[in-house]
């Protein structure tokens, strides 16, 4: 891995240095007209946001059921990523509606779902950081539960009324469209990828400057 | 370590209140919950585009910058740390 590391950064760089060319010459939508560009950015965003919520779940599990040191590693780094991934949604997400619905936020089931979905990424990562001894398996819980939301957030525009657009939206893109989308699903889940893989060396690290605290101290 | 706990509470207080103060009725609602004489109502809004499209991509790319700025300054100490506590324990 380490040996791939340096030339993924490269493809990841020039993705998202094509991305907003791509996205520049994508079909205009007939409706939405030029705000419509955020969707490029905005559901691949989203999309880490829901990769983040599964791979800290599952690690979770991994180290609640196993007592796994490394999967504890891989979830506190995807919870982080989460954050950083959410906060991009959570302000995207309101630039386009200011435009098109006309209001910034709407409590709506999608829009709150989403929102408390962060919150509880937020919370888990103050808990590992702040919870003292035990907060491991209290974090791991939060984020068994992160995870069970992620299905609900995903369908909510589906089943209740919301201004946001349902999930069908992806599904029925116009060709010039499905390029450009694509493209930038790619580079963001490059980019996840090398930022867990960055994270998770971060969280080995300092388990060794643990250990070696604790050999100080025997 | 309290101070910095005590920020990002402050900090999620803040996002959770600016989305509640940033929340207004939806659009074609009037007449769920109260009646609005058309003539009081405000003349519709034309707001440029580009602003928020443009906004909302610096937003993307200084997230991630500031996230791989932190990592990388995160990476830097914990480095420094490592190399001293290896040197510490092998001066013993």
């Amino acid at each position: 891995m380490a040996r791939a590391y340096t030339p993924l950064v490269v493809l990841a760089m020039v993705l998202f240095a094509v991305a907003p060319l791509a996205v520049a010459f994508a079909p205009p939508e007939q409706v939405m007209g030029l705000i419509q560009r955020i969707f490029y950015y905005h559901v691949p965003s989203a999309m880490m946001l829901f990769l983040s919520a599964f791979v800290c779940g599952i690690a979770s599990a991994v180290f609640l059921f196993k007592r796994s040191a490394r999967a504890d590693r891989i979830a506190v780094s995807a919870g982080e990523l989460a954050i950083v991934f959410g906060l991009i949604v959570m302000v995207t997400g309101p630039l386009w509606g200011r435009k098109f619905w006309g209001v910034w936020w709407q409590w709506d089931a999608k829009l709150t779902s989403a929102f408390l979905l962060w919150m509880i990424f937020v919370a888990y990562l103050l808990v590992r950081r702040y919870g003292g001894p035990g907060a491991e398996k209290l974090g791991a819980a939060m984020a068994l539960f992160g995870m069970a939301n992620v299905p609900f957030v995903y369908v909510a525009a589906n089943y209740w009324r919301t201004l946001h657009p349902t999930t069908n939206v992806v599904m029925t893109l116009a060709p010039g469209m499905r390029g450009p989308f694509w493209l930038c699903v790619a580079a963001f889940l490059l980019l996840y990828g090398l930022l867990l893989t960055l994270r998770k060396r971060l969280e080995d690290q300092r388990a060794a400057v643990e250990q070696l605290y604790l050999a100080l101290d025997e | 370590m309290k101070r910095r706990m005590t920020t990002t509470i402050v900090l999620m207080l803040l996002t959770a209140g600016s989305l509640f103060a940033a929340s207004q009725p939806p659009p074609g609602t009037g007449g769920q919950g109260e009646f609005v004489p058309v003539s009081t109502l405000p003349s519709v809004e034309q707001l440029p585009a580009a602003p928020f499209l443009i906004g909302a991509y610096v937003v993307v790319w200084l997230a991630l910058l500031v996230y791989v700025w932190s990592i990388w300054r995160r990476m830097k100490k914990i480095e420094r740390d490592l190399a001293d506590l290896r040197k510490r324990v092998q001066s013993r």
